[in-house]
């Protein structure tokens, strides 16, 4: 297995970990208790697809970090999540847009990863397509709601694509790592577009921004969202919880 | 400032193949499909192959309890003493 | 302990003497289900009313202590435990919320009762988890009590709470052992962990106490609960066996509790225990405990931040029924 196995593994338990950490932040927050324990839902599958990615990047690695080594002990920028996920949640509005991006995002993925030759990234891959297509439904109905609700919802949704469209960009530039990353782009606005036109939601231009998250390069806000995941293993060195 | 409520719906579910739906409780959702959607969460924890049904709680139609010896037509008694029951809401002209 | 300020004088209407009242109470002694359009004295209906929604705000409010350790786990398989455990909380509430709306009152009454201060929930949420072992220690002993008091209302007159309670005793299971086996980590960990654990034990083994409600002697109104099976064990009851079951397992994790009063009595068959600080308990039950301004805050932001999410939520409904009716 080489080692860009490795990488590919850790840019989808990172990505998913963080994204799993901030829907946490929303608990007894959300607007309504059904949408809090939805919210929970998501976040569990999440941090579980975060475990399983993460322990097979470990396995990979070789030099005996488990899921927890790895999540707790990497530095910034020895964490290989897109930009996308990092950013902090904002109002509901920017939680579900960015969360629609990215769900749709996972549906492609996951679906050519389930078909794939590695048989233990297809295990994976299948079993947490499952769960992104259930996301998908959730995200892209909230999304809806939002667009061709009330002119409140309408401007917030609009509002928080506008800021978020320039980070999916990331998702598709190939590398090494992922050299077919661009192929998922047709597929993913193929699930996108038809939303966003039946949200009443207009896609922003496009721009030369390009986020860096997935080459470990983050915006200045992993910084904290590490330093308060990590910090009671680093505050206790060596202690078991 | 009264902000108008989501609707009250009674969730049904048939846990396993070959038996009936059951009822288990209910939940406010702005309309069928989210109901669905929020049964599945709440009430299953997300078990693949369960059938879930959602009635508006306003649309049951109830016996009187008062009436429990003889046979009687179903009444347009509502389940629940609940007050805003008793005026359906707009949204459900459209179901 | 979810009627703790029910406690209070006035707070719970007795019962009249009419022939419906005689014939409703002949039913309940009878151990016939109450269900939710059969006739019921008013009193009756208020009570429950009060008792299940304050249970339901305690759900709820008690997502707040451990939520707020979330995103600070200390290991992805505790998150991911801490994320299903919060999760439950909030599907209690929601079970909770559903049985009083049977009742007459709205979630949305219920939830405008709880923002402004004026409907209750269980004491113990009114304190802060400062720590790690604070989680450990909530799992542990609120839950621990929690269970203590919900296993007998699974046998309560009403049926919608009753079967609410079942639904919540049979999710429950996970929740104390998480709590002790949190404990039982740090207790066995370096020096730091054990004066962690030892720490939160001191902090919450009176508050605990506090949540069974005042004792026998000053609930001059449990006997009306008790006559309509609302209630079915004693505050001092539940809170001796809380003790009893508790000391032992104190004694596991080798942690100190904070009572010098604390021995076996061998002529009581019980733990004998230090004197509960009342003015506390009922200043925190009035709303001057640590945490309770921050609380209600916690959810008058989610409520009222939400407004515009549910108002969307429902405008989209309409507008999109409009059409396929069109």
């Amino acid at each position: 297995m080489s080692s860009s196995t490795c990488e590919f593994a850790l840019r989808m338990g990172d990505n998913a970990l963080i994204l799993g950490q901030r829907l946490g932040e929303w608990l007894g927050h959300g607007p309504q208790l059904e949408e809090d324990i939805a919210s929970a839902n998501i976040a569990l599958d999440l941090v579980g697809q975060a475990r399983l990615w993460l322990s097979l990047a470990g396995r990979l690695e070789g030099r005996g970090r488990d899921e927890d080594a790895l999540a707790y002990a990497r530095a910034q920028h020895e964490f290989r999540n897109c930009t996308l996920v990092e950013l902090p949640n904002g109002d509901y509005a920017f939680t579900i847009v960015r969360r629609m991006l990215f769900d749709a995002y996972q549906r492609v993925l996951l679906g050519r990863l389930a078909g794939g030759a590695q048989a233990e990234i297809a295990a994976i891959a299948a079993k947490s397509k499952k769960e992104a297509d259930y996301h998908w439904r959730h995200s892209a109905d909230w999304t809806l709601r939002f667009g061709d609700g009330t002119d409140e919802s309408h401007r917030r949704a609009q509002g928080a694509l506008d800021r978020l469209w320039g980070y999916t960009r990331e998702l598709f530039v190939p590398d090494p790592v992922d050299p077919e990353a661009d192929s998922l782009r047709g597929p993913w606005l193929a699930l996108v577009e038809p939303l966003l036109k039946e949200a009443t939601l207009a896609i922003p231009a496009e721009t030369k921004f390009i986020s860096t998250g997935k080459r470990g390069l983050h915006s200045e806000h992993l910084g904290y969202v590490l330093a308060e995941m990590q910090f009671l293993q680093r505050a206790y060195p060596g202690a078991k919880w | 400032m009264s902000e108008k409520e989501w609707p009250l719906w009674e969730v049904f579910i048939r846990s396993k193949q070959g038996l009936d739906h059951k009822h288990c409780g209910s939940l406010h959702a702005p309309d069928a499909k989210m109901a669905i959607q929020m049964a599945r969460d709440v009430y299953t924890r997300r078990n693949e192959g369960v059938s879930i049904w959602v009635v508006p709680s306003a649309a049951i139609a109830a016996s009187d309890p008062d009436d429990h010896e003889s046979f009687v037509e179903p009444m347009a008694a509502k389940i629940y003493r609940h007050p805003t029951f008793y005026q359906l809401p707009d949204e459900l002209e459209h179901m | 302990m979810y009627t703790q300020s029910m406690d209070l004088p006035g707070q719970v209407q007795l019962a009249g003497d009419s022939p419906e009242e005689r014939r409703f109470q002949a039913r309940v002694d009878a151990d016939a289900k109450i269900e939710p359009r059969d006739w019921m004295p008013e009193a009756y209906r208020r009570t429950l009313l009060r008792q299940i929604s304050q249970h339901a705000h305690s759900e709820i409010v008690g997502m707040y202590p451990e939520g707020n350790w979330i995103t600070r786990a200390p290991s992805l398989k505790r998150k991911a435990i801490l994320i299903a455990k919060v999760q439950d909380e909030a599907g209690h509430g929601l079970y909770l919320y559903s049985a009083a709306e049977t009742l007459g009152q709205s979630r949305g009454e219920m939830m405008a009762a709880l923002n402004s201060g004026k409907a209750k929930y269980s004491s113990i949420f009114n304190y802060p988890s400062l720590t790690w072992a604070d989680v450990g220690a909530i799992g542990w002993l609120v839950d621990g009590a929690a269970i203590m008091n919900q296993i007998p209302i699974c046998r309560c007159s009403y049926g919608p709470y009753a079967r609410a309670m079942i639904r919540i005793c049979k999710e429950e299971s996970f929740h104390q052992r998480q709590g002790f086996d949190i404990m039982l980590s740090l207790a066995r960990g370096t020096p730091e962990q054990i004066a962690m654990a030892q720490d939160a034990l001191e902090r919450w083994w009176w508050p605990c106490l506090m949540m069974f409600g005042p004792p026998d002697q000053d609930s001059t109104h449990s006997a009306q609960s008790m006559k309509w099976k609302i209630k079915r064990v004693s505050n001092d009851e539940l809170r001796q066996k809380f003790v009893d079951v508790t000391v032992p397992q104190a004694e596991i994790l080798g942690l100190r509790i904070p009572d010098p009063e604390l021995k076996w009595n061998e002529q009581r068959g019980h733990y004998d225990f230090g004197p509960i600080d009342w003015d506390e308990f009922w200043r925190v039950v009035n709303g001057d405990g640590p945490c309770n301004r921050e609380r209600l805050a916690a959810r008058v932001a989610a409520w009222e931040e939400g407004r515009w999410v549910r108002e969307a939520a429902l405008a989209y409904s309409h507008r999109k029924y409009r059409r396929e009716a069109a």
